[in-house]
C-alpha cells in the first residue's frame, strides 16, 4: 500500500483532534494543556511537511523549522509561567485556575 | 362733571379702597380702614344711583367708556371698558347699594374681629371685580370679573381661615366654580371661533345671520349657537349655584354673615342670571340652550326649596332659599322673560340681603348661635330685627293681591310664574308648563320655610333660656382679649359663663337693615312698570334683545285668572302650614323631625348630593388615581419601563456571565467553535 498525501493529512488531523481534546477534556493539569498545544503544532508541522513533499516545494519545510523554533520558545515560556504559577498558587490543577473570571 | 368720568371713578373707587386698606393692613387704625372703604363704596353707590336715575327718568343714552386695551392677540381684541346700558345700570345699583350697606353693617358685625382691614379690603376688592363684570363690553373683561368675584368669594368664605370647615368650604367653592368656569371658557372660545370677535357690540348684530348653522358631529348636526349657549350656561350654573353645581353655596355660609348677604345672596350668585340676560341675543336664537336653562332653573327652584324645608341652621335655610330664587330667575330667562329675570334679580337683592343681614343680627344677638332649634321667642328682645325680618319674609314669599299690589317679591315672582305659563300657552318654550307648576309649588315651599324660619327664631318658647349655653355672654362694650378673636367660636375661649342674654344689634347694623327693608317694600311697586310693565320697552332700550317671535312677557300680562291667583293660594297654604306646625302645634315639627323618616332624612341631607359627589367624584377620582397608580404606573410603565428593563438586563447579564467561566479551556473551546462557525460560513458562502 502506497502511503499517499491523504494518509499524512489524516495523521495530522488525528493529532490535531487529540490536541484539541487534550485541551478541553483535561481538567487536571496545566502541563497537559502545554503538551496538547505541542501536539497541535506538530499536527500543523506534519501538514506543512506533507504538502511540501507533495508539491516539491521547500518552503513548507522551512516553515516547519520556524514552527519548531516557535514551539520550543513557547514551551520554554509556558513552562516558566507554569513554574511561577505553581509558586504563587501552590497548585497547577486546571479547575482551580479561574482567576480570569473576575 | 362729565358722566363718563364720574362712572369711571365710581367703578374704580372700590379698587382704590381695597388697595389702600389691603396694602396697609393693620398699620392703619381700624377706624381709618373702615372709613376709607365704606366711604368710597358710598361714593360708588351715589354714582350708581345717579346713572340709574338718569337712565330711568333722564333719558340717558347707552354709552361705553373705552379705558385701555386689555388683551390684544391677533384678532382676539379685548378692551377694558365701562359699558353703561339698562342691564349694567341695574346691576350697578344692586351691587353698590348692597355692598355699601354691607360695608356699613360690618362695622357692627365685625366689631370684635382683629382682622378688620383684611375684611374690608376683601369686600371692596369683591365689589370692584363685580363692577368690572357688570360693566364689561367684551367676554374677556366679563371673564376677568367672573374670576375676580370667584377669588374674592374664596377669600371671604375662608376669612376665618383658622376654622377648618371654613377653609374646606372656601376650597369647595373654588373647585366647584372651576367646573363651571371651564364650560364658560369653552363657551367664549366657541363664540370667538364662530364669529371671530368677543366684543359685544360687534358680536350681537352678527348672531341672527348665523342662527341655525350647525356642526356635524357623530352623524348629528348640532346647532352651534345652542352649543355656545349651553357651554356659557355651564359657567352660569357654577357661579349661580344651579342644580349639580349648587353644592358649594350652602357650605359658603361658613364665611361671615355680611359676606353671605353681599356675595352669596345679592350679587355674585346673580352674575349667572345677568350673563344670560346680557347674552339674550345668543339665547334668543338658541332654543335648546334656553330649554336647558329653563329646565335647570326649574329643577333647582324645586330642589333647593325642598331642602330648605328641613334645615336647622338659620343661614343655610336662607342659602337654599337663595339657590331656589336663582332657579326662578333662570327659568324666567330660559322661557324668554329676561326682563322678569332681571326684575327678580333686582328685588331679590334687597329682600335677600335683608334676610341675611337680619339673620346676621340674630346670630350677633344670640352670641354666634346659628341653630334655630336653640332660638325662639326673640321678638321681644330683638324688635327691630324681628320687624325687618318679617318684612323680608313677606317680600320673599311674594305675598300680595293680584291687581292690587304687594311687597317686592310679589311683582317679580308672579311675573316669572305668569311668564312661564305664557310661554307654554303661546308655545315659546317647551318646558314652560313644567316651569309654571314648579314655580307655584316652589312658591308654596318658599312660604313654608321662610315663615318656619321666622317662627322658630322669633316666636315660640325661648329655648335658649333653659338650655345651658356653652358659649359666652359677652357684652358688646366689654371687649377683652381682642387678639384671641380669630373666628366666631374663638369667643368661647374666654367665655364669661352665665345665662345667655340675647340683645338687639347696634344702630350701625340696624340702619342698613332698615334701608334694605325700604327696598324690600318699595322695589316692587316702584319699578315694576319700568322692568316688566308698560314702560318696559323704554326702560331696557335694546339692552335685552327680544326676537320677533318672543311675546312671552307681553302675554304674561294676559294669563287666566287662576294662574294669577295660584301662587298666592300656594303661598297662603305654605304659610299656614308653617304657622300650624310651628306655632299652633308648637313642638310637633320638632317631634316629627326627631322621629326621622325617609323623607325628612332625604331633605335634611340635601338629597344626599354631597354623599353622591363623594362617591362619584372623590372616591371615583381616588379609584381612577389608584388604577393609574397601581396598574398604569407601577405595573405597566415601571414594570415595562425602568423596572422591566433592569430585570431583563440582570437576567441577560446573569446568563451571559456564565460564559465568563475563567477557565482557559472553555475560552479555547469557544474560540474553536467560533472559528469552525466562521469557516463553515466562509465555505458555504464562497465555495470550497
Amino acid at each position: 500500500m502506497d502511503i499517499t498525501l491523504q494518509h499524512y493529512l489524516a495523521v495530522g488531523a488525528i493529532l490535531f483532534t487529540i490536541g484539541v481534546f487534550g485541551i478541553f477534556v483535561n481538567r487536571k493539569n496545566v502541563i497537559i494543556i502545554l503538551m496538547s498545544v505541542e501536539l497541535i503544532l506538530l499536527a500543523v508541522n506534519i501538514n506543512f511537511v506533507a504538502f511540501s513533499a507533495y508539491l516539491n516545494d521547500v518552503q513548507g519545510q522551512i516553515m516547519a523549522m520556524f514552527v519548531l523554533t516557535v514551539a520550543a520558545a513557547e514551551a520554554a515560556i509556558g513552562l516558566a509561567i507554569l513554574v511561577t504559577f505553581f509558586r504563587n498558587r501552590g497548585d497547577i490543577a486546571v479547575d482551580d485556575a479561574s482567576v480570569m473570571k473576575g | 362733571m362729565d358722566l363718563a368720568l364720574l362712572v369711571t371713578l365710581g367703578v374704580f373707587a372700590p379698587l382704590l379702597g381695597a388697595v389702600i386698606v389691603g396694602l396697609s393692613g393693620r398699620r392703619l387704625v381700624d377706624l381709618v380702614s373702615k372709613s376709607i372703604t365704606t366711604g368710597l363704596l358710598f361714593f360708588s353707590c351715589a354714582v350708581a344711583w345717579i346713572v340709574f336715575s338718569q337712565w330711568t327718568w333722564g333719558g340717558l343714552e347707552a354709552f361705553t367708556v373705552e379705558l385701555f386695551p386689555f388683551i390684544n392677540v391677533g384678532d382676539f381684541q379685548s378692551v377694558w371698558s365701562i359699558r353703561i346700558d339698562a342691564l349694567s345700570a341695574v346691576m350697578l345699583v344692586v351691587v353698590t347699594s348692597v355692598s355699601s350697606l354691607v360695608h356699613l353693617y360690618s362695622w357692627g358685625y365685625m366689631a370684635e374681629d382683629p382682622d378688620k382691614p383684611r375684611f374690608f379690603a376683601y369686600l371692596s376688592l369683591f365689589t370692584f371685580a363685580m363692577l368690572a363684570l357688570v360693566t364689561a363690553a367684551d367676554f374677556m373683561q366679563l371673564f376677568f370679573g367672573w374670576e375676580g368675584v370667584g377669588l374674592a368669594s374664596y377669600l371671604l368664605i375662608g376669612f376665618w381661615y383658622k376654622k377648618s370647615t371654613a377653609s374646606a368650604a372656601a376650597i369647595k367653592a373654588f373647585v366647584v366654580n372651576r367646573v363651571g368656569d371651564f364650560g364658560f371658557a369653552l363657551g367664549i372660545l366657541t363664540v370667538f371661533w364662530m364669529f371671530g370677535t368677543i366684543q359685544f357690540p360687534e358680536l350681537f348684530p352678527m348672531i341672527a345671520a348665523k342662527a341655525g348653522t350647525g356642526w356635524v358631529f357623530l352623524g348629528h348636526t348640532w346647532s352651534a349657537l345652542d352649543l355656545a349657549g349651553a357651554l356659557l350656561f355651564v359657567g352660569a350654573m357654577g357661579k349661580s349655584a344651579q342644580f349639580f353645581l349648587h353644592t358649594w353655596l350652602p357650605d359658603a355660609m361658613e364665611g361671615p354673615t355680611p359676606v353671605s348677604a353681599l356675595i352669596h345672596a345679592a350679587t355674585m350668585v346673580t352674575a349667572g342670571v345677568y350673563m344670560v340676560c346680557l347674552l339674550s341675543p345668543i339665547y334668543e336664537y338658541a332654543p335648546v340652550a334656553s330649554a336647558i336653562i329653563a329646565l335647570t332653573g326649574a329643577v333647582t327652584a324645586l330642589f333647593a326649596a325642598t331642602v330648605g324645608l328641613a334645615q336647622n341652621d338659620i343661614k343655610r335655610v336662607i342659602a337654599y332659599s337663595t339657590c331656589s330664587q336663582l332657579g326662578y330667575m333662570f327659568f324666567a330667562a330660559g322661557v324668554g322673560a329676561y326682563q322678569a329675570a332681571m326684575f327678580h334679580l333686582f328685588t331679590h337683592a334687597f329682600f335677600k340681603a335683608l334676610l341675611f343681614l337680619g339673620a346676621g343680627s340674630v346670630i350677633h344677638g344670640m352670641h354666634h348661635e346659628q341653630d334655630m332649634r336653640k332660638m325662639g321667642g326673640l321678638w321681644k328682645l330683638l324688635p327691630v330685627t324681628y320687624a325687618v325680618m318679617t318684612i323680608g319674609t313677606i317680600a320673599i314669599t311674594g305675598l300680595g293681591i293680584p291687581g292690587v299690589g304687594g311687597l317686592a317679591g310679589f311683582y317679580s315672582k308672579d311675573s316669572i310664574i305668569e311668564s312661564a305659563f305664557a310661554s307654554f300657552t303661546n308655545g315659546h318654550s317647551v318646558v314652560g308648563l313644567f316651569a309654571f307648576f314648579v314655580g307655584i309649588l316652589a312658591a308654596g315651599l318658599t312660604a313654608y320655610y321662610s315663615w318656619r324660619l321666622v317662627f322658630m327664631t322669633f316666636h315660640n318658647k325661648p329655648v335658649w333660656k333653659d338650655a345651658h349655653h356653652d358659649g359666652h355672654a359677652h357684652d358688646d362694650h366689654v371687649q377683652a382679649d381682642h387678639a384671641a378673636h380669630a373666628d366666631d367660636h374663638a369667643h368661647d375661649d374666654h367665655a364669661h359663663h352665665g345665662p345667655l342674654k340675647p340683645h338687639e344689634s347696634p344702630p350701625v347694623m340696624l340702619v342698613p337693615l332698615l334701608l334694605l327693608a325700604v327696598g324690600a317694600i318699595a322695589a316692587g311697586f316702584v319699578f315694576a312698570p319700568w322692568f316688566i310693565g308698560d314702560y318696559e320697552h323704554d326702560f331696557w332700550r335694546g339692552a335685552i334683545f327680544v326676537s320677533e317671535a318672543n311675546h312671552v312677557l307681553h302675554d304674561s300680562h294676559y294669563v287666566p285668572v287662576w294662574v294669577k291667583w295660584s301662587p298666592l293660594i300656594l303661598t297662603l297654604i305654605g304659610s299656614f302650614a308653617a304657622f300650624w306646625l310651628y306655632v299652633m302645634k308648637e313642638g310637633m315639627a320638632r317631634r316629627m323631625a326627631d322621629r326621622g323618616g325617609i323623607v325628612h332624612g332625604f331633605l335634611y341631607n340635601k338629597w344626599y348630593f354631597d354623599e353622591l359627589y363623594d362617591v362619584v367624584f372623590v372616591k371615583g377620582a381616588r379609584a381612577v388615581g389608584d388604577l393609574f397608580w397601581k396598574v398604569g404606573d407601577v405595573k405597566i410603565i415601571d414594570g415595562g419601563g425602568p423596572n422591566g428593563m433592569a430585570w431583563l438586563s440582570r437576567k441577560l447579564a446573569g446568563g451571559l456571565s456564565r460564559f465568563q467561566s475563567g477557565y482557559v479551556y472553555f475560552y479555547a473551546f469557544v474560540m474553536l467553535l467560533g472559528l469552525a462557525g466562521f469557516l463553515a460560513f466562509a465555505i458555504y458562502t464562497w465555495g470550497a
